[in-house]
């Protein structure tokens, strides 16, 4: 379990860090937190002749949250990659702002790993059952991608292919993730989210994982909502025709239900050692269940809280 | 081929060590083989057992999925660095001890370390919060009731000393 021989620079911006990218091409793999890359190293299944160590430039640890609510149009909340997710998780106007990305990252390893693993290292590591990754895909955040040449946007629903593969270029470093944050639902409908998963220990990779995001009135109506699940597909899979559908339409057990088999029928999960395709089926169908609910009760004790307010 | 070799400057409990390391040592490496101190444990040695936990800049983390290299300038404290300054357990290891919370000890260093960390910043943690912060650790042996006894016990501790 020891890593096979590299040589490390630990540039002082970012410019100069796509510069060494780009001088030793697809022999170099950038470092932040390290918490998928060192490991894959260990494993020898990773042996870069160069490790670039952007962990400490200044110029990816940005946090730029929308000042308010957005009223008529969705906001975006800015995250550099190498934010790590402990902060993230700690920062107050992310909770506020991306409560989404908040309830994701109580799913991300564990405290240690958290404190090192960044929020742009674990998108860019492609695993498809990457909590991270589903939240930017369901949300429809753009990433940003920067090279010598310069900058290039890119939205998470098209950036990931294949298991641990993405469209990112070897001379190319993720600098920000842009989240879009709903605009104001008005004061007589609320947001609502979940996000739950299914793994043999807590904080290990997960089997399935399913969120979902709405907006629900006090009807009960469904106005908008959003969904996706991990460990699934070869992608973290957002699955916006459903979403579509939902809205305009009460979110009740039927429409649950009937959303949940829509559901299983997009994705076409592998079985493995841990678990069989059938039961990654039928995990993806209580997972969407369960989080179209419990994002349902969100909003609506929201709206209760505000008319009792 | 010889392999290049990188200056490092890590304050390690207290006091400042600095060594010529190769790019791939890792931190839990640096530590037992070219300090000596083998308190941190290397387990699975690709971050799932949590043994060779340390706090680096206060904050614990995997020493195994950390390079040497990476920690340059950082302040790392190690279960070496938690006993009392005349070198007897300090309130959490005493109550590992009363609580009869290890067997092997293998995962002892790492738990303690991940416990110490908790405790830093919430004092009186609920029996849910310590199995989280102690969730990134294995331990083969006890079956965790006593772990988390003994988290409890040095929490209750430390707590009664602070108002007696």
């Amino acid at each position: 379990m020891k890593a096979a021989p590299f040589e490390y620079a630990r540039p002082a911006t970012l410019a100069e860090a796509c510069s060494l990218l780009a001088a030793h091409g697809p022999d170099a793999k950038l470092i932040a937190g390290g918490q998928s890359l060192v490991p894959m190293m260990a494993m020898r299944l990773a042996r870069p002749a160069w490790l670039i160590d952007i962990s400490r430039l200044a110029e990816l640890q940005r946090i730029a949250a929308p000042a308010d609510l957005p009223v008529d149009e969705d906001g975006h909340f800015v995250v550099g990659a190498g934010v790590r997710q402990c902060v993230m998780e700690r920062d107050p106007l992310a909770r506020a702002s991306l409560p989404l990305l908040a309830r994701a990252l109580r799913w991300v390893g564990h405290v240690q790993t958290r404190n090192r693993g960044t929020i742009g290292g674990s998108i860019v590591h492609g695993d498809v059952s990457a909590e991270i990754a589903l939240v930017a895909c369901v949300l429809d955040a753009t990433l940003e991608l920067r090279d010598t040449a310069g900058v290039t946007e890119v939205p998470a629903r098209e950036f990931f292919l294949a298991p641990m593969i993405t469209s990112i270029a070897p001379e190319q470093c993720l600098t920000e993730i842009r989240f879009p944050v709903w605009r104001d639902p008005g004061k007589h409908a609320a947001h609502g989210c979940a996000f739950d998963e299914v793994s043999v220990r807590h904080g290990d990779f997960a089997l399935v994982s399913a969120c979902a995001q709405v907006v629900v009135d006090a009807d009960g109506r469904c106005l908008r909502a959003e969904l996706g699940i991990g460990g699934a597909a070869p992608v973290p899979l957002a699955l916006p025709e459903l979403g579509a559908q939902l809205a305009g339409n009460r979110l009740d057990e039927q429409a649950i239900t009937a959303a949940a088999d829509a559901a299983v029928g997009l994705i076409d999960p592998e079985g493995d050692l841990h678990a069989t395709a059938d039961y990654r089926r039928h995990l993806a169908r209580v997972l969407v269940q369960r989080v179209l609910r419990e994002a349902k009760e969100d909003a609506t004790r929201k709206l209760i809280r505000e008319q009792m307010g | 081929m010889s392999e290049q070799l990188y200056p490092v400057s890590i304050e390690v409990n207290g006091t400042l060590r600095e060594a010529q390391v190769t790019a791939r040592l890792t931190l839990v490496d640096f530590l037992r083989d070219t300090l000596r101190l083998t308190g941190t444990h290397a387990g699975c040695e690709h971050g799932i057992c949590g043994a060779c936990s340390v706090l680096l800049d206060g904050e614990p983390v995997r020493s195994c999925l950390i390079y040497a290299v990476q920690a340059d300038g950082c302040k790392l404290t190690t279960i070496e660095g938690l006993a009392l300054p005349d070198g007897t357990p300090g309130a959490l290891q005493d109550a590992f001890c009363e609580t009869h919370a290890l067997q092997c000890g293998y995962c002892t260093p790492g738990m303690i370390v991940a416990a110490h960390a908790l405790l830093e910043t919430n004092p009186a943690p609920d029996e849910r919060a310590i199995r989280e912060a102690i969730g990134g650790n294995l331990c083969r042996c006890t079956g965790y009731q006593q772990i988390v006894d003994a988290i409890k016990h040095a929490a209750e501790k430390r707590n009664g000393e602070g108002t007696a």
